[in-house]
This record gives C-alpha cells, sequence and structure tokens, in this order.
C-alpha cells in the first residue's frame, strides 16, 4: 500500500491487508497469521489503517549464529564519585560482555551554576542584608540541589524565604555576568541580564494565586458574576450606540478591568429602555446565582432606581432559564395562593419575600416534573404490567391535604386529566376520581413494591 | 478636628457602598367629578402628584420634578420646583402622566421617571357619580440609592422622608449637618394636605404575612415531593438489582 511505502515498512503480505478492499467481512472470521486471535483484536479488531503490529517479527528469534547468556556481573557508574561496585544481569553475545559506561549515567545532569571568587564578592556583590557565609551558604546549596529553592529554602540555615533566596541569587548571578563579560553587549541576550527577578512582582504573583487557589466557593461564583457582569456591560454598550448616552465609570469590589459603560436614554430608568437593558443581557452566566447578583451589579450601576425595577429585573433573573409556560404556571400558582402578582406595598422585605416566594415555585415546579420523570422511569422497569402502569402515576396524585392544592398545583390540572382516561385495569376506574380536585390516597398494593 | 475645605469635600463625595438610601414614596392621583359645573371639555378636576409614603417633605432629596402631561394641554411639560410635588387640571380623559424626578446634586446626577396612568373615572360605573366622593389611584414605591455619597448620608440621616438600613459595622456616622431652621422654609411635607383625607394606607404587614403563609405552604409541598422523590428512588434500586439479567 502507499502508506507502507512511505513508512519504507517491508512489503511481507498480510493477508489482511491484501484482502481488506475486496473481501472486509471475511477478515474477521480469518484467523491472522503469525499471533493468536485474540491479541491481533486487541489492536482493534480486524483491519487497521496501517498495520501497526508486523505480525511476521513478532515470532522471530534471535539469529541461530549469537550464543546468547545471561551473567551476574559487577559495573561501575560513571556519575557516581565515589567506586562502589553494584552487580546485575548483563546480556552476554558469544561470550563478549558489552562495554560502555553504565546505561543510565547519562541522566545525571546538573545546574551550571556560576561560582564566584572572593575577590568578585568584594568588588560587586556585596550587600547590606547578606554576609558572605550566607551567600556562600546558599551557591553551595544551589549546586547540590540543583536550584531546587524550596528544599535549599529548607535547609538554609536562617529562616529566609523563597523570593528572598531566589532575589540574592539572581542577582548575584546576574551581577558577576555582567562583571564577568567583556562589554554589556555580549551578555544582553543572557536570560539572567535580559530579564532579572523581580521580588515584589514575585510575592504579590504567588499571593495571587494562592488566593485563587483558596477561594471557597462563594468567592468564585462572585469572580463569576462579576465577569458575567462585565460582559453584559460590554454588549449593552454595543447596543447601546447610536443612542444619546453618557458614560458611567463603574466601581466594582473585586476590581477586575471594567470599561466606561454608557447607560441608556437620558440615563434614566424608564420601562422601554429597562426592557432594553434586560433583552440586551444576554451574556449567559454560569449559574443562577452568578446572574442574579449580576443583576444586582447592574442596578447599583444605576445610582438610582425603583424598587419594583429591582424586583422586576430579579424575578425576570430568576427564571431566566424557565420558559414560557413556567412562567405562566407560576404566575397561576401565585394568584392560587393569593398572592399579588406585583406587591401591593414593594418595599425592600416584601420584595425580597416575594422573590423567594417565585423562587420556591420554581423548585416546586422543578421537583414536580423530576417526580413525573422518575414515575416513567418506574413504569419501563415493569415490562408489559398494564394493570400496575395506571396506578404509579397516581402516587403523585396522593395529597392528603386535598384543601390546599389546587388543580394547578399538582401536576397541572390537564394532565391528570389525561391519565384518568388512560386508566385500564381492574377496579381502579371507580376509585378514580374524574375531577382532579378531589384526590384520594390509594392503596398501596403489593404488586407495586 | 478641623479639616480643610478640599479634603472635606472629597469626603463628603466619598460614596458608601453596602449603604442603601430608600425613600419611600406613594405617586398617583385624586380626581373629584365637577357634577354640575362640567362642560364638555372639563368634566373632572384632577391632581396628579408625588408624596412621601408617610406623607413627610420629599424636598430634602427631590429639587424638582417635571410632569408631562398629554400634548392636547397647554404647556404639557409642567414644572414644580418645590414640594409638595403636585399638579392640578381640569380636563375629560385619561392618559399616561410621564413625572421626571430631579434630585439635588448631592443626591444623584440622573433623573428618575415614574409613570402614572391617570383615573378619572370610577372602577364601578353602575354607581351614581359624586362630587364628593373622588376616584384615587395610588401606587406605592422606594426610590433606591444603591450607593449614596457621604454627604448626602449626613445630610438625611436623620430625616423622617428617608429610610435608612442598619449601618454596617465599625460604621462611624460622618457629622450631621445642622437642619435648615424648618419654620423658614415652606412646609413640603403633605401631613396636613387638603387632600390628605383621601390617601391610602400602605402597611408592608398585610402583604408580609401573605407571602410568608404562601412560602409555607410551598415549602411543605416540596418536603413531600422531596419525600416522594426519595421513595421512588429506593423502590427503583429494588426493583434493579433482580430485573438484572
Amino acid at each position: 500500500m502507499d502508506a507502507k511505502d512511505i513508512l519504507g515498512l517491508p512489503k511481507t503480505p498480510l493477508p489482511i491487508t491484501q484482502e481488506k478492499k475486496s473481501q472486509p467481512k471475511k477478515d474477521s472470521q480469518r484467523k491472522p497469521d503469525g499471533i493468536s486471535r485474540e491479541v491481533y483484536a486487541l489492536t482493534g479488531g480486524l483491519a487497521p489503517l496501517m498495520p501497526s503490529i508486523d505480525t511476521s517479527q513478532l515470532k522471530r528469534r534471535p539469529p541461530s549464529d549469537e550464543k546468547i547468556t545471561w551473567q551476574w556481573l559487577p559495573f561501575t557508574n560513571s556519575a557516581r564519585k565515589d567506586n562502589l561496585q553494584l552487580y546485575h544481569w548483563v546480556r552476554v553475545v558469544n561470550g563478549v560482555p558489552p562495554t560502555g559506561d553504565y546505561s543510565f549515567a547519562k541522566y545525571n545532569k546538573s545546574v551550571d551554576i556560576v561560582r564566584y571568587t572572593d575577590e568578585e564578592y568584594e568588588k560587586y556583590l556585596t550587600d547590606p542584608t547578606w554576609t558572605k557565609e550566607e551567600t556562600d551558604q546558599l551557591f553551595d546549596l544551589c549546586e547540590r540541589f540543583d536550584l531546587r529553592f524550596i528544599i535549599i529554602a529548607d535547609r538554609f540555615s536562617s529562616s529566609r524565604t523563597v523570593e528572598e533566596l531566589k532575589d540574592r541569587y539572581y542577582s548575584v548571578s546576574r551581577a558577576i555576568l555582567l562583571a564577568r563579560a567583556p562589554s554589556s553587549g555580549d551578555v544582553s541576550g543572557h536570560p539572567l541580564v535580559k530579564e532579572p527577578y523581580n521580588v515584589s512582582q514575585e510575592i504579590d504573583r504567588k499571593r495571587a494565586l494562592s488566593m485563587v487557589l483558596s477561594q471557597t466557593k462563594q468567592q468564585e461564583r462572585k469572580d463569576a458574576e462579576v465577569l458575567a457582569e462585565a460582559k453584559r456591560i460590554t454588549e449593552s454598550r454595543m447596543a447601546a450606540r447610536g443612542v444619546e448616552e453618557s458614560t458611567l465609570h463603574v466601581a466594582s469590589n473585586a476590581g477586575p478591568e471594567m470599561a466606561e459603560t454608557a447607560t441608556n436614554v437620558d440615563g434614566t430608568v424608564s420601562p422601554s429602555s429597562n426592557a432594553q437593558l434586560a433583552s440586551v443581557a444576554v451574556a449567559p452566566s454560569t449559574s443562577v446565582m452568578a446572574e442574579n447578583a449580576s443583576t444586582l451589579a447592574s442596578l447599583r450601576m444605576l445610582r438610582v432606581y425603583l424598587r419594583t425595577y429591582a424586583l422586576e429585573q430579579m424575578v425576570q433573573a430568576a427564571s431566566s432559564t424557565a420558559g414560557l409556560r413556567t412562567i405562566k404556571r407560576v404566575e397561576q400558582i401565585l394568584q392560587d395562593l393569593g398572592v399579588n402578582l406585583k406587591p401591593r406595598v414593594p418595599t425592600k422585605a416584601v420584595c425580597a419575600e416575594h422573590l423567594e416566594l417565585r423562587k420556591e415555585i420554581l423548585t416546586l415546579l422543578n421537583l414536580q416534573k423530576q417526580l413525573q420523570y422518575k414515575e416513567a422511569e418506574g413504569s419501563s422497569f415493569r415490562d408489559g404490567s398494564y394493570t400496575e402502569m395506571p396506578g404509579t402515576p397516581k402516587r403523585s396524585h396522593r395529597d392528603q391535604d386535598g384543601t390546599f392544592v389546587p388543580d394547578s398545583m399538582s401536576f397541572g390540572g390537564e394532565r391528570a386529566g389525561r391519565r384518568d382516561q388512560k386508566r385500564k385495569g381492574p377496579g381502579r376506574l371507580s376509585e378514580a376520581p374524574s375531577s382532579p380536585a378531589h384526590k384520594r390516597p390509594r392503596k398501596l398494593k403489593a404488586s407495586d413494591l | 478636628m478641623s479639616k480643610p475645605e478640599d479634603t472635606e469635600k472629597k469626603i463628603l463625595n466619598k460614596k458608601l457602598k453596602d449603604v442603601e438610601i430608600s425613600i419611600p414614596i406613594v405617586y398617583g392621583n385624586i380626581s373629584f367629578w365637577l357634577g354640575k359645573k362640567a362642560n364638555e371639555y372639563q368634566s373632572h378636576k384632577w391632581t396628579v402628584y408625588v408624596r412621601g409614603a408617610t406623607n413627610e417633605d420629599l424636598g430634602v432629596v427631590i429639587k424638582r420634578a417635571v410632569f408631562q402631561l398629554h400634548s392636547s394641554f397647554n404647556n404639557p411639560t409642567r414644572v414644580v420646583e418645590s414640594p409638595p410635588f403636585e399638579l392640578s387640571e381640569a380636563g375629560w380623559g385619561e392618559f399616561e402622566i410621564a413625572i421626571t424626578l430631579y434630585f439635588h446634586s448631592d443626591v444623584c446626577d440622573k433623573p428618575l421617571n415614574l409613570y402614572h396612568h391617570l383615573k378619572l373615572y370610577p372602577e364601578d360605573e353602575s354607581g351614581p357619580m359624586s362630587t364628593k366622593k373622588p376616584v384615587v389611584v395610588e401606587s406605592y414605591d422606594e426610590i433606591v440609592f444603591p450607593e449614596p455619597s457621604e454627604g448626602f448620608f449626613a445630610r438625611v440621616q436623620s430625616h423622617p422622608a428617608v429610610t435608612l438600613p442598619r449601618l454596617p459595622a465599625g460604621f462611624t456616622l460622618p457629622p450631621p449637618v445642622p437642619v435648615e431652621d424648618a419654620s423658614k422654609r415652606k412646609r413640603g411635607d403633605t401631613k396636613d394636605h387638603p387632600l390628605s383625607q383621601w390617601f391610602m394606607n400602605f402597611s408592608e404587614a398585610d402583604e408580609l404575612l401573605q407571602l410568608a403563609a404562601a412560602r409555607q405552604q410551598v415549602q411543605a409541598h416540596i418536603a413531600k415531593l422531596r419525600r416522594q422523590i426519595s421513595l421512588i428512588d429506593g423502590q427503583h434500586q429494588q426493583l434493579k438489582s433482580p430485573s438484572d439479567q
């Protein structure tokens, strides 16, 4: 094949590849030569695009003219400074042991540390906060531990932070490099010279990293919402272009970069521009909480707003994931509970309660849906026993306080009605209430369990 | 404790985060049928207004209110420069009035819009029209300033029209600005307003109670559903194990 040509593999004819084009079906029944069927199956069954296993090579034995023995022989390691002699098994060919260094010696790499002379120290490297002994010790440790500063800091005699040690090491090395260089141009390309170690920046960076690492979930959420808010702002800014604008500076707690924001016409909080704000806030939020809090943030930006407007926004945010039908059901439930869809006295407390109530109703509807699904699952477990199926949906209708639950609360009136009609099975129909409003508990039968 | 003027200004302009100032207001209209005195173009005498919810003086926060009337009125843009922020007119038609509130410079430099649908005719059309009993439509709302400046805060912290939250811990109140001698200024509150007998009462207590009761019911229902769901989950577990092939 072409692929084999390109790779330069031997053109040994394999039964699989030859027959691949013409008879793909037969191959699965044919046992590949050279290796057992199960082993070949490990490659993913038949006909890989490129035969990765050259089966003819697998059972190849070493050429018979070579006599191989294994011997327990001593060896030395050039990477060691002592002359320790250890023993290991060696593959001896025709009585000749292999030559060469211990095969792992080449991995003994170390860092090239610049070492200074005492003269150089006096001339270039003195520092008020570092004694020569300390600096010497630092460099010894650096050489010994290959610049692993965490370990060096641990073994350092006086308690210095990693950043201090790094700072001293890099500034000394840099100074020496510059001092030894014939001209500054020679070493300007050296990384030590080009990018000097910046202690304060490093300290800040590590602090920021640890803050990010130790962030609680709540902080993560806050950050997510602030970012969502920033996205919203930029999007609303673009949408509001062309309309009379005034700019705002946003003061954010987390302090991410936020550009200037444009407010709506005349900077007023009119319903039409409210709708504009809401419709423009397309930024998908990571969670409901983020959505909620980003609404709060956008409200703060307005500098003045009406409580009713704020509630509207919060309600919209909370229902953002719900479809129109769900929202209508929420409103229906509110009415049934005797609650005003828009509070008559929208104080802060009332608005908060109202919002929480709406959220709880959404939860309620979600749970009802969940229950439906679970019961549908349940009926699929019982294969073909139609006498059981009608029974299961009724379970959810089992509301002991019939007075509380008006039609819309339990399962939505229409659904219950439909179920009633579908009901089969002996005797149940007589128990089945025709109107969903009067649900009676159904006796548990042994067959249900 | 004397500070140079500049620093003081800066401090006063500083925004207070997490401190929200809200002003409860009521806005709406009262309209009287003119009865015998009514003519084709003026069947009712009405007053549209914005007042403090407890009838306190809103002038502490609002500098002026602009009422935008239907274009058929002369000079449909009516500006009211001092409290009480109201406007009286005579007419026959119902229409939407846009009320724009402008605040004092230390409060907010952005105006706020309210919209009120002027109502002249009673809901119940069957009853006899009376010149004595007006049609009253009022809406309660609250003006919220999420990040007030310190200066604003200092000025209004003890004014009855203003609702202040519980201050965060460690918060030191700026020194209160001495209030103008009240007798010098014309009274801007609506406590003794000629129409005050028709003002409606807005108490959050009833609504709170109702909401609390509703929430309780919903929560109980939620708990019930959760129990049912876990019951079914348990049953599914039982069914799964024996039915595995």
